[in-house]
Formats: structure tokens, sequence, C-alpha cells
């Protein structure tokens, strides 16, 4: 039942425009941002092969590379997520899928893979990108792999929370507007926690990326992302049963 | 009577719905047996979409039971929704897909086994009248076509308690007859409960009759036992749904 319900909503998704033309801005974006960090690991090449352990092209390429597109995951999710939810009220289709002999749990999952589904297209390009490298040199797999890691964990908790917002709302321009102000936010507190040693730390989600970008898989930086996908997962699923009892 | 027909397959037990302070339905008592086609009738915020929404799952009642060929609605909602097929006020439809993606969509669904659902798809497009419209995009059919295809989503799965919320609005007169017909065939073998606001609608199609007002069943017959009587329905819906009566259930 899940994947009927992921089913449908990549074939949804990908009748629209604007599937596509996101896959195309961010590989855009991404390759431009890759092509330069290729530039200036060429003019510094000389200078670097002195140094006694010097960076390898893994971490003056791919890592500044897949830090930028957690931020463009970050601007990028809303758009799809706003429709998850909140446009299948809009339109009257929700009623379908509540009729019909499914769970809660399958409808909200089905949705989250879907747009994992979608969003692993875009790692799987970034990671093909990265490997192109191989062409002119040799690549650290182990950083890479963090890095991919990372990315889907990352854009998984983008998604999750996108999916809540969906489900709190019938417009899915509001949807997207307070997905993108709470993601913003937990970025924010990015910006906070990079000075203070503080308890906003910890809630920072690009900050535990930030261990992934590095190389560094750490369990607790595994575990809250888990813990913030299922949370919110869970409270789509509860807001999904409310509304059945509330109307 | 045969065993069969005899089979309850759905029973509201004084089901009531509030909306905080307003109370939309109250005490509603339903039972619907196989090969019955039941008309609910009422002014327009009488209840009939509450009871029909709660009939259906999709709103759970703030008190009473509800059981769906045996299975409680509440209890084993995903078990009990099996039974049911449900055509809302609006039809749920996806506008970017087309009718056999659409369908096909409906059918693994309600889990129609992967080998039937083309034979499935084909049967349904034919009682619908949308055989010619399998690669049509939804959101290019006219009103009467996307009302056809809501009917067809609900019937798919050849449902043992078909519950349509105004089946034949937005139909010309053409269209109305098929439906009209298509409702009878359907009420052969199984329970149908429909919507409607067209008086000579439950006359044409229904076995008996309940009508809604202020939330409430305040009427309910048989249709044969109604015509050996000479009861007209469209002065009985008068009389009991007018300002006058509304005044006699304030007091």
């Amino acid at each position: 039942m899940i994947a009927t319900i992921a089913r449908k909503e990549l074939k949804i998704l990908f009748t629209s425009p604007l599937a596509w033309t996101l896959l195309a801005l961010t590989q855009l974006v991404l390759t431009w941002v890759f092509l330069g960090r290729l530039d200036a690991f060429l003019g510094v090449q000389s200078q670097l092969i002195q140094i006694a352990n010097p960076p390898g092209i893994t971490e003056v390429i791919v890592t500044p590379v897949f830090s930028m597109a957690a931020v463009v995951l970050l601007m990028v999710t809303p758009l799809l997520t706003m429709r998850l939810l909140a446009e299948e009220r809009r339109n009257n289709t929700l009623v379908l899928l509540l009729s019909a002999p499914i769970s809660v749990a399958d409808i909200v999952i089905g949705k989250f893979l879907s747009l994992m589904a979608f969003f692993f297209i875009m790692i799987a390009l970034l990671a093909g990108l990265s490997t192109s490298l191989l062409i002119g040199g040799t690549l650290d797999f182990g950083l890479l792999l963090a890095n991919v890691l990372g990315l889907s964990l990352i854009a998984a908790c983008f998604v999750s929370l996108g999916l809540f917002v969906s489900s709190l709302t019938v417009y899915p321009a509001i949807a997207a507007i307070g997905a993108l102000g709470l993601l913003l936010g937990l970025w924010v507190v990015d910006i906070a926690a990079s000075d203070a040693d503080g308890v906003a730390r910890y809630f920072s989600l690009l900050k535990h990326y930030e261990y992934f970008n590095r190389g560094i898989i750490d369990t607790f930086s595994l575990a809250y992302f888990i813990l913030f996908i299922v949370t919110f997962l869970i409270l789509t699923m509860h807001r999904m049963n409310g509304e059945r009892l509330r109307g | 009577m045969t065993v069969e027909n005899t089979f309850v397959t759905l029973s509201a037990h004084n089901i009531s719905r509030d909306f905080g302070a307003h109370a939309a339905v109250r005490d509603v008592n339903l039972e619907l047996k196989r090969g019955e086609v039941l008309g609910l009738l009422g002014p327009n915020g009488a209840g009939k979409t509450t009871t029909m929404r709660m009939l259906t799952g999709t709103l759970a009642p703030s008190a009473g039971s509800l059981a769906v060929c045996g299975v409680d609605l509440l209890d084993k909602p995903v078990n009990a929704k099996a039974y049911i097929g449900y055509l809302p006020e609006t039809p749920p439809l996806y506008q970017e897909m087309t009718v056999n993606e659409y369908l096909q969509f409906v059918a693994r669904l309600h889990r129609i086994s992967c080998g039937k659902i083309h034979s499935a798809l084909d049967r349904v497009k034919q009682r619908c009248g949308l055989t010619a419209m399998g690669s049509r995009l939804i959101g290019m059919l006219s009103k009467g076509y996307q009302q056809r295809l809501g009917i067809a989503q609900a019937i798919i799965h050849d449902p043992d308690v078909i519950v349509l919320d105004e089946p034949t609005v937005g139909l010309d007169p053409n269209q109305v007859l098929e439906i009209r017909a298509l409702i009878r065939e359907l009420g052969a073998a199984h329970s149908v409960i429909l919507s409607t606001h067209i008086l000579s609608e439950v006359e044409s199609v229904c076995d008996r009759v309940h009508i809604m007002y202020h939330g409430r069943i305040i009427f309910a017959d048989k249709m044969v036992e109604m015509k050996q009587r000479e009861i007209s329905l469209e002065a009985l819906f008068a009389k009991l749904t007018s300002d006058k009566a509304q005044a006699e259930v304030v007091r």
C-alpha cells in the first residue's frame, strides 16, 4: 500500500514541470559550485604538493559542493512538500485516501518515501558528478559516502518537517512558506550555535550535517536525525487522525 | 425472501456528531440490507453529508456505533472500509492523471490483485460509459464524465455498501437516466445509500426513504408502502421540512 501511494505521488510529481525544473536548476547550481571549486583546486595544486599532508580533491571539491547542496535542498524542499497533503485537501482528493482501506501511516509514509525517491535522484546525480573526478585523480570514497549518507538524512529531515507543515493547512502556499520559515529558523539556530557552545548547537540540523560533511559519522548526530524524522512523521499521522475526529 | 437478502450490510446505531457547539447529526439510526437502495432526503444543511462521511469512516462520530458487514468501523477501520465504496459531494479526482491511470491507482488502493486489475477496469468503464475515455486527462473531461468517473471509483472493487452523495448533480437528462439505471442495477446485488435533492429520483430508484431535518431522521418508510397508502413524497417533504415544521421542532 505504501508503494501504491508513493508511485502515485511520483507519477503526479513528474507530470508537472516543477519537478523537472527543480532537478535542472539544482543540478545547474551545484555543477557551477563544483566547477568553481575544481578551478580553485587546479590553481593551488602546485602549492599543495609542498605541504606534508595535503588535502585531497575530495576534501577540496566534493565537501564544499555537498555543503552547498544541503542549503539548496533547504530552499527546494518546501516547494515539493507543500502539495503533499495541503493540495490533496484543497482538491478534495484526500477523502479518496481516507475512505480507502489503508491506514493513515501508509499514506504518510508513502508520501514521505515518494519525495525521498525524488531526492535520491538528485543525490545520485551529485555523487555521479563527484565520481567524475576519477578521470584525473583518486577519490576518498569513505568521505564521499559519509557525505551521501549525511545529505540523504538531512533531506529526510526537511521532508518530514515539510510534510508535517503541509498537514496543517489547506493552502499549499502557506505550507511552503511555513516549512521554509521553520527550516530557515533551524538554519539561524546554526548561525547562533557557531559562536557559542550552548544548547542551540544540539538542535541545529546543519551543525550535525557538518560532521557528516567532514567525514565523521557521529552516533549522536545520526540519532538526532533519525529522531527528528520519526517525530515529525508521527506528528503528521497524529494530525491526520485528529482531523477525522475533529472534522 | 432468501437468506442473502436479509444480510445486514450497514448498521448505524445512535450516531451523533457535533462541530463545536453545533450538533450537525443527532441520534441517527440506519440499517441497510443487501439488495436495498436507501434514499436520504433533506434540505440543505440537514446533515446528510455529515452522516455519509461518518458511514464511510472519513469522519468519526461523537457518539454511537457503526458496523459494516459485521465489522466495527471504529475499531477496525481498515478492514471495514474494504466493504465500502464512496462518492463524496465533489468527486475525488486527480486532474493531472488519465482515466486509466486513476482507475488503476484506485484499484490498487482497494487491494485488487494485479491479475484482476485489467478486467476490473474494463468492466467498470463499460458500466459507467467511460470506455472511450481511457487515455483522456481527467482535467479535460466534462463535468458529466467526471461525475461518472467518480461513480466508477466507488464501485471498482465491487463493494457491499455503496455510498453516493448526490450522484446525479451536474449531469444532463440522458446521463441522469443512465446513472439511475446503473444505481438500480447496483442495488440488485449491493446495498446503496444515496443522498439527493431530487424527489423523483428517490421515487424511481429507491426501495426505502429517510428524510433528515436538523440532524435527525424525522421520517422513514418503504417506497412500496408509501405508494400503497398513496402518500405523495413531495407533499410530505414540504410538510415535514417547511418553516412551520421547524417551529414545531424548536418547540
